[in-house]
C-alpha cells in the first residue's frame, strides 16, 4: 500500500475543538491523545522510581547509611516497587503504545468506549496522587514492601490504607482499559481483518486484556480486605481471630503473578512487531506466537504458589505448582525461538529499534531461564527471598518489559510525533545502560546465589565487593536512560520530520501520514492479507 | 473535539458483561476465602450459620428476584414505548430495593445488638471459626449491600432518564446495561443465601 499524505483531516497534535493546550488535552478522548497523556505521566513516575533505585543502591555503599535510616530504606523499597509496578509496568506497553496503536493497527478510528478510555487515565492519576499522600500523611511512608503481607501490613502503624487504596484505584483503570480494548478487538476491525490478519501486538493486547479482567479484580478484593482488616478488624487474615494469613499471600499471587504477564505479554507483542519490519520477511510462526500469548495467559493463571514455595505448603501442592511454573516456560520459548527464525534468512535491516529489541531477547532470555531455575523445589528453598530473585525479576521486568518499552518508543516515535531522533545518540545511549544492567542485575544474581538476602538494610562484608559493582552498575544505567530520554525529548522539538514510514513497515499504521490524522483514516481500509505481507525481494 | 457519533449497541452490552466478569471475580476472591474457612471450620460454620435469621433471608431473596422481575418488564414496557407503565415498574423496582436494604439493615442492628460485629468484645469470646463466619458474614453482605445502592443509583439515573424521554424506544441501551447490573446484584445474594443463612 501507498502512503498518501492526509489533506482532509489535521493532525492529531493540532487542537481542533472549542478548547486549546492543556484543557483541550485533558478532555481529549482521542485515544493516541490519551496514549501520550500516558506516556509522560509513566515516563515521569519511571524516573521516580528508578531514582530511589538509585537511592537504595547508595545506601549499600553504606557511607551514606548516616543519611537514610533503615525505616527510610525500607519505605523506599516499597515505593520503588509500588511506583514502578503499579505505575510504570502494569499500565506499561498497553496503556501507552495499546492505546495509541490498537484502533490504528486493526483499521479503526478509535477504541469502543473513548470516554471510559479518558477515565481510566484519571483513574491512573486519581491513584498515583493517593500514592503519593500516602507518603506523607497518616502514620508514615508504607514500610511492607510492594506485595503488602499480611499480618505485618495489618500491623504496622504506617499508612498502609491510603497506598492499598491508591492500588485499587488503579485496578480500576487497568480493569477498565482491559475492558475497552478487547470490546475494540471485537467489535471495531476493520473489513476484512480477521482474527489471523491481526498484527501480533493485537493479540497481545488481547491476551493481556482478559488476564487483567480476570486477575485484577482479585488484588482489588484483597486489598478491600486489607483495609477492612485494618479499620474493623474483621479478621479474616487474622490468626488470633481464626482468620489465615497464608490466605492473604494466595489471593495476592493469584491476581499478581498472572500480573507478571499483563506486564510482559504486550513487550513480547511490541517485539513481534518490530522484527519483521526489520527483517523484511514475514513473522515466522504467526499462529504459534498468537497462540502462546493465550496459552501462556491461561497457564500463568495458575502458577501463582509458586512465590509461597517456603511457607509450608502440602509436598502435592509444591510439585504441581513447581511443574506448571516450569510449563508455562514453554509457550515464551516458542516466542523467542520463532522471533530468532524470523530473523534467519531475513534482510536485516539494523536500526535502532531492532538493537533494542535484540538485547530484550537476550535480557528476557537471562529472566526466563533464571525463573526456571526457581520454579525447581530445591534450588528455590536455597535462594528464596535472596537478591537472586530480585536479580531475575528486574532482568524479566526491565530487561524484559522495559527494554521492550524502549524498543517500541523508538519503533513508533517517529509515528506518534511525526519527529525523527538521533540514531547515534540513541546507540550512545545503549552501551551505558545495557552495560550498567548488567553489572547492576547480574551482580545482584550472583549475590543471591551467595545468599545476601533481599530487603536487608546492611550486608556483611564478604558480600560488599559485588554491592560495590551493582552500585557502580546503576550510575551507568541512569546514565544511559538520561540520554536516551534526553535524545527522545530533544527529538520533539527540535529533531527533523519524519517520513510517513520511516521502517519500512507494512501494517496499517504505517499507511497512514506521521503524525497520524485526527480520525486514523481517511477511510476505513479493507484489508486483503495477513499483516506482515512484504513484497517479494532478490534473494528469496 | 469532534464527537464521533458511534454507536454500537452490541459493543456496549459486550463492556458491560465483561464488567461484569469482574465484579464476579470480584466477589470470587471472597468466595474463596468461604470455601478455605468452611472447609476449615465445618462445625463452627454450621453452627454460627443457625444463629442467622433464615426466615428474613428467605424473603430479601423473593424480594430481590421479583425486583429483578420488574426492570425486565420495565425494559419491556420502554421497548412498547408505554412509558408510564416502564417508569411504574422501575419505580417498584427501586422500592423492593430500598425494602431489600431496610430488612437488612433490620438484621445487621439486632446483630450488632446481641454484641456481634467486627472486633467486638463478645465476638472475641466466641471460637476461631464462627469469628471468621461472621467476619465473612458481615464483610460479604456488606458489599453486596454497596452494589445493592450502586444499582439502585443506577436505576435512579434509568427512571429519570426515561422520564425525560432520554431512554426511548429505539435507544435503551443504557437501561438495558442497568439492568444486567441488578441481575449480577440479584444473582451474588442467591448464592449468599444459601452459604450463610442456610449453612445450618
Amino acid at each position: 500500500m501507498s502512503t498518501h499524505a492526509s489533506t482532509a483531516q489535521p493532525s492529531y497534535l493540532v487542537d481542533t475543538g472549542a478548547r486549546k493546550g492543556l484543557m483541550a488535552w485533558l478532555t481529549s478522548t482521542d485515544h493516541k491523545r490519551v496514549g501520550l497523556l500516558y506516556l509522560y505521566s509513566m515516563v515521569s513516575f519511571f524516573f521516580v522510581g528508578a531514582g530511589i533505585g538509585l537511592v537504595m543502591r547508595l545506601v549499600q555503599l553504606t557511607t551514606f547509611q548516616k543519611l537514610i535510616s533503615a525505616q527510610t530504606y525500607n519505605a523506599l523499597f516499597t515505593l520503588h516497587g509500588v511506583i514502578m509496578i503499579f505505575l510504570f509496568v502494569v499500565p506499561g506497553l498497553p496503556a501507552v503504545f495499546g492505546n495509541f496503536f490498537l484502533p490504528i493497527l486493526i483499521g479503526a478510528k478509535d477504541v469502543a468506549f473513548p470516554r471510559l478510555n479518558l477515565a481510566s487515565w484519571y483513574f491512573y492519576m486519581a491513584g498515583a496522587i493517593l500514592a503519593i499522600l500516602a507518603l506523607f500523611t497518616g502514620g508514615g511512608a508504607p514500610d511492607t514492601g510492594w506485595t503488602f503481607y499480611a499480618p505485618f501490613s495489618l500491623k504496622t502503624g504506617t499508612n498502609i490504607s491510603l497506598a492499598v487504596f491508591a492500588a485499587f484505584i488503579l485496578g480500576f483503570s487497568s480493569m477498565l482499559t482491559a475492558i475497552n480494548f478487547i470490546t475494540t478487538i471485537h467489535r471495531l476491525r476493520a473489513p476484512g481483518m480477521t482474527w489471523f490478519r491481526m498484527p501480533l501486538m493485537s493479540w497481545a493486547l488481547y491476551s493481556t486484556a482478559w488476564i487483567q479482567l480476570l486477575a485484577t479484580p482479585i488484588l482489588a478484593i484483597t486489598l478491600v480486605l486489607v483495609i477492612l482488616e485494618r479499620f474493623f478488624g474483621i479478621g479474616i487474615f487474622d490468626p488470633a481471630k481464626g482468620g489465615d494469613p497464608l490466605l492473604y499471600q494466595h489471593l495476592f499471587w493469584i491476581y499478581s503473578h498472572p500480573a507478571v504477564y499483563i506486564m510482559i505479554l504486550p513487550a513480547m507483542g511490541a517485539i513481534s512487531e518490530i522484527i519483521p519490519t526489520f527483517a523484511r520477511r514475514t513473522i515466522f510462526g504467526y499462529k504459534a506466537i498468537a497462540f502462546s500469548s493465550m496459552s501462556i495467559a491461561g497457564v500463568g493463571s495458575l502458577v501463582w504458589a509458586h512465590h509461597m514455595f517456603t511457607s509450608g505448603l502440602s509436598g502435592l501442592a509444591l510439585m504441581t505448582f513447581s511443574l506448571l511454573t516450569m510449563i508455562v516456560a514453554v509457550p515464551s520459548a516458542i516466542k523467542v525461538f520463532n522471533w530468532v527464525s524470523t530473523l534467519y534468512k531475513g534482510s536485516i535491516d539494523f536500526q535502532p529499534p531492532l538493537f533494542f529489541a535484540l538485547s530484550f531477547i537476550f535480557l528476557f532470555c537471562i529472566g526466563g531461564l533464571t525463573g526456571v531455575m526457581q520454579g525447581a523445589l530445591a534450588i528455590n528453598v536455597h535462594i528464596h527471598d535472596t537478591y537472586f530473585i530480585v536479580g531475575h525479576f528486574h532482568y524479566v521486568m526491565f530487561g524484559g518489559t522495559g527494554f521492550a518499552f524502549f524498543a517500541a518508543l523508538l519503533y513508533w516515535f517517529p509515528k506518534m510525533f511525526g519527529k525523527m531522533y538521533s540514531k547515534k545518540a540513541i546507540y550512545a545511549s545503549w552501551y551505558p545502560m545495557f552495560i550498567g544492567f548488567n553489572m547492576l542485575y547480574f551482580g545482584m544474581l550472583i549475590l543471591g546465589m551467595m545468599g545476601m538476602p533481599r530487603r536487608y538494610y546492611v550486608h556483611l562484608p564478604q558480600y560488599h565487593s559485588l554491592h560495590v559493582v551493582a552500585t557502580v552498575g546503576s550510575w551507568l544505567l541512569v546514565l544511559g536512560l538520561l540520554i536516551f530520554f534526553g535524545t527522545l525529548l530533544y527529538a520533539i522539538f527540535k529533531g527533523p520530520k519524519a517520513e510517513d514510514n520511516p521502517w519500512g513497515g507494512v501494517t496499517l499504521e504505517w499507511t497512514i501520514p506521521s503524525p497520524p490524522p485526527l480520525e486514523n483514516f481517511e477511510e476505513i481500509p479493507i484489508v486483503t492479507h495477513g499483516p506482515y505481507h512484504f513484497e517479494p525481494q532478490e534473494g528469496k | 473535539m469532534t464527537e464521533h457519533v458511534h454507536r454500537d449497541d452490541f459493543g456496549s452490552r459486550l463492556g458491560m458483561w465483561l464488567f461484569l466478569v469482574t465484579e464476579m471475580v470480584l466477589f470470587g476472591g471472597l468466595f474463596i476465602g468461604y470455601s478455605y474457612m468452611r472447609y476449615r471450620y465445618p462445625a463452627e460454620f454450621h453452627h454460627a450459620g443457625g444463629e442467622l435469621n433464615a426466615t428474613l433471608g428467605i424473603i430479601n431473596t423473593l424480594v430481590l428476584l421479583t425486583s429483578s422481575l420488574t426492570v425486565v418488564l420495565a425494559i419491556v414496557a420502554v421497548q412498547r414505548s408505554e412509558k408510564k407503565r416502564a417508569m411504574a415498574l422501575l419505580g417498584s423496582t427501586l422500592a423492593l430495593g430500598l425494602v431489600f436494604l431496610v430488612i437488612k439493615s433490620f438484621e445487621w442492628a439486632a446483630k450488632f445488638h446481641h454484641g456481634l460485629y467486627p472486633n467486638s468484645p463478645h465476638l472475641a469470646t466466641l471460637p476461631p471459626g464462627e469469628q471468621v463466619f461472621y467476619g465473612l458474614y458481615f464483610t460479604m453482605t456488606g458489599l453486596h449491600g454497596l452494589h445493592v445502592i450502586a444499582g439502585l443509583s443506577l436505576l435512579g439515573v434509568m427512571l429519570w432518564w426515561v422520564a425525560t424521554d432520554r431512554i426511548r424506544q429505539d435507544r435503551y441501551i443504557h437501561l438495558e446495561n442497568s439492568g444486567l447490573y441488578w441481575h449480577l446484584v440479584d444473582v451474588i445474594w442467591i448464592f449468599l443465601l444459601p452459604l450463610f443463612y442456610l449453612a445450618a
